[in-house]
């Protein structure tokens, strides 16, 4: 009996610190993670397209030259698009845990094509389901990344005038509101 | 012959013997090595291989580019960088690292990894090295580019090693060459008129650093040097008020007899550390001995062979007479083609009508007009004609680049701030893309044409 109570009491012991360890970390969704990154990428993006280009601008104050060859040109600023890869380039240089894009199936630099399927299928989707979003799973090299895919849309009539009349083109009647391309972000698993 | 086999005690003996020579042999060879490494100062046997045309004068400063003992690529991406980066960047340049490290272009990495500098420029392998230190072969364009026809219906057919060595496309350095600029200076003549460069100014916004105090009596050393005291008062130093003290007090106030560059960097900081980036400094910016044409591997007048480099080798002592530095400074050394034939030149002969006061010094065109450029604020992006500069305003600061080699490599870096100050575009890309006019200093027309603005012009209209 005596023996009996002791291995209880060992047991219930035993089972009772068992629950004092850390709770096991589960980290942060790759959805939710992915997504907060875009809610900020967009929040910028809109920023710098709506209070610096067309507030500064030629349709504006008339004080900054957005321009494609901004660097060449006095007080040439950044097109958004532009504005957007050089966040994306210096964030490479401080991390290696995500990486973003802006892709489209009709871009201006053939560089900015979909290249992988998952980039394709992504931005096929998103094109043909406004308002919804990508997610997928792909292996790249010897990597698995979490791939999301986020609609790139029209916020002013600055983006839909310099695509269409861009001699390189591929689409030339985008329409404000409309889905023009996508946002890849990219999280190693 | 009965030979006796060898005892056990004998084999023994013998086996000492050997690892006793092998023992030996390995330490003299590491200790021969070690001393090599660390305390010699001829480094050459711990050349794996003759170094390029870019980098063969420091070839034996390892530590120049080997910053670390120990460390992969990264310790060489370092050293590329902290030399080349600034170039780079000035140059906009069209490949830059950043391009090249997001995951999606994993599969073109692995054909060339376009994030490391050593993957097209690979040192030590000079004998497989290409002009520009390429030493991959030269279709390295195609493998991002290869469906460039189907956009380009103009480039459909065109050879894959063509793209950076036909005058068209340079994978770093495109400011002259990209499609936008092509159109907005296309047409007009192919030399419009001898421009007038803009005068330099950055020495006078500079406030004259604190000179040491006389010590000397200069007075008494002009009356014992008379030719040299002429010279010296004919002299900007003079006229700016800089006495033999300026120049000749070293340490401890001791009278110096050769001034070197640190005496002359106390007032001209940017000449000297341009010349330290250049062909002609490098092996002292890397504290080796002063260049020497003996050193060279190109063309040299036997005479100054064993000249070395410095301030005074092209300026001259007192004088320092920056017209006779532009020309003479040049062609003492230099006989290569293209500067034996400077002096019938086209340019060569504005220069010398300017030496004859025939023209302006401002509407000569020496060699250092084109291989020291003037340069506003210091970027090669930037016309330095009067006209153009004075359209700047105050912000214009004009200085001469002494590095000879920021603008010779792709020679159309040279395009903006040198050729376009008289010629078109046009005439500038066909000359520079023709080795026969390089070769007798442009003297006549270009022998080819480059329809890269043609194509450019076309496209624009469609």
């Amino acid at each position: 009996m005596k023996n009996a109570v002791i291995a209880t009491a060992l047991a219930v012991s035993a089972l009772a610190l068992s629950g004092c360890g850390e709770p096991e970390s589960k980290g942060i969704d790759p959805k939710v993670y992915t997504d907060s990154l875009f809610a900020v990428m967009k929040a910028d993006r809109t920023n710098y397209t709506k209070l610096i280009v067309a507030r500064l601008g030629p349709n504006g104050a008339d004080v900054i030259k957005p321009d494609e060859h901004w660097k060449d040109i006095p007080n040439g600023a950044l097109l958004p698009a532009q504005m957007f890869r050089a966040g994306a380039e210096a964030v490479q240089e401080m991390t290696d845990d995500f990486t973003y894009s802006l892709q489209s199936v009709w871009p201006i630099n053939s560089q900015n094509a979909p290249k992988t399927a998952m980039e394709k299928e992504g931005l096929e989707y998103i094109a043909a389901n406004p308002g919804e979003n990508f997610y997928g799973e792909e292996k790249l090299g010897d990597v698995t990344y979490y791939t999301a895919v986020y609609p790139d849309v029209a916020v002013s009539e600055a983006c839909t005038s310099c695509h269409n009349g861009h001699k390189d083109s591929p689409k030339t009647d985008f329409k404000l509101g409309e889905v023009m391309g996508g946002v890849v972000i990219r999280v190693p698993l | 012959m009965f030979v006796r086999p060898f005892g056990s005690g004998e084999m023994l003996l013998v086996k000492k013997i050997v690892w006793g020579v092998w023992l030996l042999a390995t330490l003299g060879l590491a200790g021969y090595y070690g001393w090599v490494l660390l305390q010699a100062d001829d480094k050459s046997e711990l050349l794996i291989g003759e170094a390029t045309h870019g980098h063969f004068q420091i070839e034996l400063a390892c530590s120049s580019c080997h910053t670390q003992a120990f460390g992969g690529g990264e310790v060489l991406q370092d050293a590329c960088v902290s030399c080349h980066g600034d170039d780079l960047a000035m140059a906009h340049d069209s490949h830059p690292r950043k391009k090249f490290t997001d995951p999606r272009n994993a599969d073109l990495l692995q054909i060339l990894d376009a994030r490391q500098c050593v993957s097209c420029h690979t040192e030590h392998q000079n004998e497989q090295t290409h002009p520009m230190g390429v030493t991959v072969p030269e279709d390295y364009c195609f493998h991002c580019h290869e469906d460039i026809g189907e956009r380009r219906p103009s480039h459909a057919n065109l050879p894959f090693d063509s793209c950076a060595s036909a005058g068209c496309h340079n994978f770093h350095d495109n400011r002259a060459l990209y499609e936008d600029f092509l159109v907005s200076n296309a047409g007009g003549p192919w030399v419009r008129s001898v421009a007038q460069l803009a005068e330099r100014n950055a020495a006078s916004l500079t406030a004259l650093p604190k000179l040491p105090v006389p010590v000397f009596d200069e007075a008494e050393l002009m009356r014992e040097h008379p030719q040299v005291a002429a010279e010296f008062l004919a002299s900007s130093h003079a006229a700016a008020g800089v006495g033999c003290s300026g120049c000749h007090t070293g340490a401890d106030q001791q009278w110096l007899p050769r001034p070197e560059l640190n005496q002359c960097k106390t007032c001209h900081v940017g000449e000297v550390e341009t010349w330290l980036q250049g062909k002609h400094g490098m092996r002292l910016a890397q504290g080796l001995s002063a260049m020497s044409p003996s050193m060279g591997r190109l063309e040299f007048h036997q005479q100054s062979e064993n000249g070395h480099q410095g301030c005074t080798s092209c300026h001259g002592a007192h004088k320092f007479d920056a017209k006779r530095a532009a020309v003479g400074g040049c062609l003492d050394c230099h006989a290569d083609q293209h500067s034996l034939a400077f002096t019938e030149s086209p340019h060569g002969l504005l220069t010398q009508q300017a030496l004859n006061n025939e023209r302006p010094w401002s509407e000569a065109v020496t060699c250092a007009t084109c291989h020291m450029p003037r340069l506003v604020n210091g970027d090669t992006g930037i016309k330095v004609d009067k006209e153009s500069v004075s359209a700047l305003g105050e912000s214009a600061v004009v200085s001469v680049t002494h590095n000879q080699n920021l603008t010779l490599r792709p020679n159309e870096k040279m395009i903006r701030p040198v050729c376009m100050s008289c010629h078109s575009l046009e005439f500038s890309i066909d000359a520079l893309a023709d080795e026969s006019l390089i070769q007798n200093n442009f003297k006549g027309k270009p022998h080819q044409h480059i329809e890269s603005i043609d194509w450019a012009v076309k496209r624009d209209q469609r």
